[in-house]
């Protein structure tokens, strides 16, 4: 099969992503579409590695993989703890640091 | 290399950190230790100050006891130290200063909420810690020889001075007093932050020109040396845009018309201690670098914004005499007396001849020890009736003889009475300035009768007249305020009677910024054959 | 023996130091004190004096330099006195004068409260008065020159309750400060010129200098003058000056440091002599001055205020003699000295009559005193006949003189000087008798006091009475003394120069004339004042009178054309300062403040909007990438 097609579908992921961070409020959602965005990225970088035939974007998409995982921890926790707090996971209820 | 420079400038910087480390509490046993602590820390300065005064030689090299460490080498930065005779005559007056201000300032920081919520908590530590903080620094500026260093430390006094006028009152404000406290703190620090700026862009740019002619070094000695040796030529254009922006910067902070309007607001509303600080001493860091950087730096751009810069200061004198006049409220008065003598100094500077620069030294150090004076005693007025406006006293003389004394004895010094320390220096400004600008001497010397007219003003209508009720039972000055006031009165007899001890420091030092921007002093049109009048009959 | 001139000056300041420092422990004997230390200055003084009289007249001159003062480069100024003859006839009349009136004050200020710091004011005053005449430079002279000025400035405004004498002391203070402008700048021409401000030097290069820096250096000296000496156009201060304790007015204010201003343009005869059109200046301000006090000392009705304007009057005499030249300046000082005495003596007379009257100034009510105070009579009808020039008397020979020379000046010129010295003259005889017929005269005017209490003159105590005497003593003698043999003029000529006087008529003359002008001033006042009663309450006055009651309106002139005007212009700065320097500040910071309150909506708060943007951003930055590339 050809491998551009893996890129096909890495645009249509990543496209999907985007848009639900722009159009969805809920936060673990938009969490998800994150996480959409950066695996997409993820198929795109090693689809490259396939084809410029070197290991350099498999490598990155590990350090990518790694960050993610971070990234899930705090963030996840933040939601959590602002749940818990203002009983709701909606991103535009946290504007107390808003003027 | 001798430890002395350093240890000078480590000292009160290592007193603020363990002032501002001990125990916090409220009780009044805590608050005694904290003071007691930062007293010894600035006695400790003081002797140190001495001993580099001490082991000052007038006769030996322009920079002497030189200590230097690596900083930044690759950008030709080391932290060194050396001290000069304006140097070392300016460090020590802020030595002298600090233990004067804080055993002025003994209960400014007591806390004003009740004992034990969350504000009073370190106000003590924190008050004394800050002080100490800014005597560091400013001595650090008094003794770096390295551009850079020098300007650290020339902005980073403004962070705890900031806290110093926004923190700490002095209680006799209106009932929006600490709104004007804070509009007071930012523009003093919005006024100097962008002095700064302009000057670090200056910095930058000096560096840059420096290094394309292959003297890629902020030493000051090194610069110096290099341009009155013809090694680094300035191009005429760059050199005027540097200077421009160091002068801004000292400007702001000396402060020259029409760039004054922070200091009426920063003394009005701060602690009288803490408006002696600006005034006598961070004040002080703008006019010595005018003379060591701007002079040592850029000699040509000095002499052709000389006449433009004189009519500023002069325009200063008159401005703040006039101002001071008309003003109602006691420490807002001499503030812009400050002003007006700042322009003294800065004629002073500019006149560039060697009895105007000797003269501006010494008024540097005698604007010091007058206005302290002056304030001090303004201050233990206002706390004793909390009121800074003129109106609400009279008759102090009758109630409170000491206190009205040495009130007048500093007005007296405000105005330049013959035989106080400040007639010499104003003296020989005149006379510097008038030996090369006639006209604007002359004109300046209106100001000698505008000064008398408001510090005479000032004692009239607060200390005689009949006894007001309000200051009925107003006690006299305490053991404490005596021991505060009196050095600064023997000092100003001293001082004006045998300014020696001061001029010898500092002449060799005048002599060598003249040197350095070629300039002589104008010869008298018909010199008498001796200039050693005594000996004539 | 010369070691002995600081110590001159050295006793009065440590009097005055330890006087002010001392505190209560004081307050018993400290006024013995001052008065020993006044008394112990006046011995030097004498000692000095027998040992100049010793030498011969060149070497009579020494300079005792003591430390140099302010060394900066190409500019020295020393500690240091130069005791000639000029300095040394001040030293005895300041010394002399001052112990004398330390004395008095001991009896008149007994009961006031703040007695010690008066006799450390007074100690000040005689140290700051000896450095200006023993300063051998212009420096030194400055600081004297202004020490008197704050000691004049402490002693008016001594009783500072009241708002009047504080009022007087700093417009004293100020309207100096007007004049020490002069000698600043003065000072500062000099040194532009010579590289120097020391008498010998300067006085020596003097020829060598330009005839119009010499004018504006004499100019600025004779502005020096007119402050410290309340000549005109700065006389305003001297009336109000009264507000002061008498003996003060006694001392500072009409026996020495007023008339400081004629020892500095004598002092500076090498540089006046070279610039006639500043000498002409100096006499017109003397001929004005004589005038214009006389006139003001016939309309006050308050007895200080009226010896004030007949010290004025005086003082320009002096002035006017000075600014003659070398025929003038060995009178100008004669007559500074008689001056001293009998005006002294007229003050401490005053002094005492207000003592016995309850602190009353007006003389409309007083009368009939001299049965009550003889001592105080007689001493002030010597003094009042001396001032008068009564033949014999020591006004009569040194006033003599000086309207001599105004005569010899010759010419228009000298017609206009003489026939004013004689207007002058006349006056004086006038108001004097007015002032002795007033008080010591006439039927009692006695007025109760505010407590109701009517007055019980009395004879002042023996340490008042004692002084009056001595100086009285001095008004009927000094004269007679001073001319016999013209003992006087040789002793100063060798300072000041001396150049006979040839007037166009003969001396006799003059005497002659001169006291028939006296006799006609008295015979006005007395036909005036002298033969009905006098009114209690002012009458109106002619338009003269009033202006002369109201200092001839110098007041309002300052008041209008300085004083109004600048505080006028001191007020607008405020306003200046804080609305406009200061609003152009708070504008700026408003604007941008306000700038960014605007470009604060930009964020919403929203997440997506902030992602949308940055996909934008990518979105425009990939784009013009890949642009840039294809091209």
């Amino acid at each position: 099969m050809n491998p551009v097609n893996y890129l096909y579908l890495a645009a249509l992921l990543f496209t999907i992503g985007a848009s639900g961070v722009l159009i969805r409020r809920n936060a673990i959602v938009l969490f998800m579409c994150v996480e959409l965005m950066l695996n997409a990225s993820n198929l795109a970088l090693v689809t490259f590695s396939r084809l410029h035939g070197n290991l350099d974007g498999q490598i990155l998409a590990f350090f990518t993989m790694v960050v993610a995982a971070a990234e899930v921890v705090v963030g996840l926790a933040i939601i959590v703890s602002i749940f818990r707090t203002r009983h709701s996971a909606s991103v535009d209820d946290s504007n107390l640091m808003k003027l | 290399m001798s430890y002395l420079l350093s240890a000078t400038c480590a000292v009160p910087a290592a007193g603020a950190v363990l002032t501002a480390a001990l125990p916090a509490g409220t009780g009044e046993a805590r608050r005694r230790t904290t003071k007691a602590v930062a007293l010894a820390v600035s006695a400790a300065t003081l002797g140190l100050a001495i001993a580099v005064a001490a082991a000052f030689e007038p006769d030996g090299p322009r920079y002497q006891l030189t200590e230097s460490y690596s900083w930044i080498r690759s950008f030709g930065i080391s932290f060194s130290l050396g001290a000069d005779g304006i140097g070392t005559v300016l460090a020590l007056l802020t030595a002298v200063l600090v233990p004067l201000v804080m055993l002025a300032g003994w209960h400014d920081a007591d806390p004003a909420a009740p004992e034990g919520s969350f504000e009073s908590k370190r106000r003590t530590q924190g008050f004394f810690a800050l002080i100490l903080a800014v005597e560091a620094m400013v001595l650090v500026s008094f003794l770096a020889t390295d551009v850079f260093v020098f300007y650290v430390f020339f902005e980073a006094m403004l962070i705890p001075m900031y806290f110093l006028i926004g923190g700490f009152g002095d209680r006799a404000g209106g009932p929006d007093s600490a709104r004007q406290r804070s509009y007071a703190a930012v523009k003093f620090l919005l006024y100097n932050l962008l002095g700064g700026l302009v000057m670090l862009a200056a910095v930058i740019g000096l560096y840059v020109v420096a290094g394309d002619q292959g003297q890629a070094t902020f030493s000051l000695p090194a610069l110096t040396d290099a341009i009155s040796s013809g090694k680094l030529v300035i191009d005429p254009t760059v050199q005027r845009a540097l200077f421009l922006g160091f002068f801004f910067a000292f400007a702001v902070k000396a402060p020259l018309w029409p760039l004054h309007t922070w200091l009426p607001n920063a003394m009005g509303e701060s602690t009288a201690g803490t408006a002696v600080l600006i005034t006598a001493v961070v004040d002080k860091v703008g006019t010595f670098a005018m003379l060591r950087f701007c002079l040592g730096l850029f000699p040509d751009a000095s002499k052709t914004f000389a006449p433009a810069i004189l009519v500023l200061s002069l325009i200063g004198i008159v401005y703040g005499a006039l101002v001071a006049i008309g003003q109602k409220d006691i420490k807002r008065l001499v503030a812009y007396a400050s002003i007006s003598h700042f322009g003294f100094i800065i004629m002073g500077i500019f006149a560039m001849t060697s009895q105007g620069q000797s003269g501006a030294t010494l008024y540097m150090v005698n604007h010091g020890i007058s206005t302290a004076a002056w304030m001090l005693v303004a201050g233990f007025l206002i706390s004793r009736r909390g009121s800074r406006l003129i109106a609400d006293y009279g008759g102090v003389q009758k109630v409170a003889p000491v206190l009205a004394g040495t009130f007048l004895i500093g007005g007296l010094a405000t105005l330049s009475l013959p035989g106080l320390a400040p007639f010499v220096s104003e003296f020989l400004v005149l006379v510097g300035t008038f030996t090369r600008y006639p006209v604007i001497g002359i004109i300046a010397t209106f100001g000698i009768v505008l000064a008398a007219l408001y510090a005479l003003m000032l004692y009239q209508r607060t200390m005689t007249g009949p006894v007001k009720e309000s200051v009925t039972g107003m006690p006299d000055l305490k053991a404490r305020e005596l021991a505060v006031v009196a050095p600064l009165v023997a000092l100003t007899l001293l001082l004006g009677v045998y300014p020696q001890s001061l001029t010898r420091i500092v002449n060799p030092a005048v002599n060598d910024t003249l040197s350095q921007v070629h300039r002589i002093d104008p010869a008298p049109a018909h010199p008498v054959a001796a200039t050693n009048g005594g000996e004539q009959k | 023996m010369n070691s002995l001139i600081p110590l001159l000056v050295a006793a009065p300041l440590a009097g005055a130091a330890l006087l002010l420092l001392g505190g209560r422990a004081l307050d018993r004997f400290g006024h013995w004190i001052a008065t020993a230390l006044a008394a112990l200055s006046f011995a030097f003084g004498l000692a000095l004096f027998a040992d100049m009289l010793g030498r011969d007249a060149e070497h009579r001159a020494v300079v005792e330099r003591l430390y140099t003062w302010i060394p900066v480069d190409g500019f020295q100024a020393d500690i240091s006195f130069q005791l000639d003859q000029l300095s040394i006839v001040f030293v005895l009349l300041i010394t002399g004068v001052g112990s004398l009136i330390h004395l008095y004050s001991v009896g008149y200020m007994a009961h006031d409260e703040r007695r010690r710091r008066f006799f450390g004011y007074l100690n000040l005053f005689l140290a700051a008065m000896l450095i200006l005449v023993l300063a051998d430079n212009y420096l030194l002279l400055y600081v004297g020159w202004e020490g008197v000025g704050l000691a004049s400035y402490l002693l008016i405004g001594f009783w500072q309750h009241k708002p009047s004498a504080a009022t007087a002391a700093k417009k004293a203070f100020i309207v100096n400060r007007v004049g020490d402008m002069g000698l600043s700048v003065a000072i500062m021409l000099m040194f532009a010129e010579f590289g120097s401000f020391a008498f010998g030097p300067v006085f020596g290069a003097a020829g060598d200098a330009s005839q119009g820096k010499l004018t504006a250096i004499a100019l600025m000296l004779l502005l020096a003058a007119c402050g410290k000496s309340a000549q005109v156009p700065l006389q305003s201060w001297l009336g109000d000056a009264m507000e002061g304790p008498t003996p003060v007015s006694a001392l500072i204010h009409a026996a020495t440091m007023v008339t400081a201003g004629v020892y500095l343009i004598t002092r500076s005869a090498a540089i006046f002599n070279l610039a006639p059109d500043a000498q002409t200046a100096v006499v017109v301000v003397g001929a004005v001055t004589l005038v214009f006090g006389a006139i003001v000392g016939c309309a006050k009705d308050d007895i200080k205020k009226a010896l004030a304007g007949s010290t004025m009057s005086q003082i320009g005499y002096m002035i006017m003699a000075a600014g003659l030249g070398p025929i003038g300046y060995a009178f100008a000082i004669m007559h500074l000295v008689t001056h001293g005495f009998f005006k002294a003596g007229l003050f401490l007379g005053a002094g005492s009559v207000m003592h016995g009257m309850n602190d009353e100034v007006n003389m409309r009510h007083y009368g009939g005193l001299r049965k009550y105070m003889p001592v105080t009579f007689w001493t002030f009808l010597l003094g009042t006949g001396a001032l008068i020039g009564f033949p014999l008397l020591s006004g009569f020979w040194s006033k003599d003189k000086i309207i001599d020379a105004a005569f010899a000046k010759g010419g228009a010129e000298g017609w206009i000087l003489g026939l004013c010295a004689l207007t002058g003259a006349v006056i004086t005889a006038f108001y004097m008798t007015r002032v002795v017929l007033l008080t010591f005269f006439g039927e009692k005017r006695w007025q109760p006091d505010g407590d109701g209490n009517l007055p019980h003159p009395h004879e002042s105590p023996k340490t008042m009475t004692i002084p009056m005497i001595v100086l009285a003593f001095g008004s009927v003698f000094a004269g007679g003394l001073f001319t016999l043999g013209s003992s006087f003029l040789n002793f100063l000529e060798p300072v000041t120069g001396h150049q006979e006087g040839h007037p166009p008529f003969n001396s006799y003359v003059v005497s002659v004339i001169a006291t028939v002008c006296m006799l006609a001033g008295v015979g006005l006042a007395y036909v005036m004042y002298g033969r009905g009663p006098v009114p209690v309450k002012a009458p109106v006055g002619s338009l003269l009178t009033r202006a002369a009651r109201r200092d001839l309106l110098q007041d309002d002139f300052n008041h209008a054309v300085l004083v109004r005007p600048g505080s006028a212009l001191a007020a607008t700065l405020v306003w200046f300062d804080s609305k406009g320097l200061d609003g152009f500040v708070n504008g700026l910071a408003a604007a941008i403040g306000g700038l960014s309150g605007r470009l604060r909506r930009i964020q919403t708060g929203y997440v997506r909007t902030y992602a949308l943007s940055m996909f934008g951003g990518t979105l425009v930055l990939v784009a013009s990438t890949l642009l840039m590339r294809s091209v």
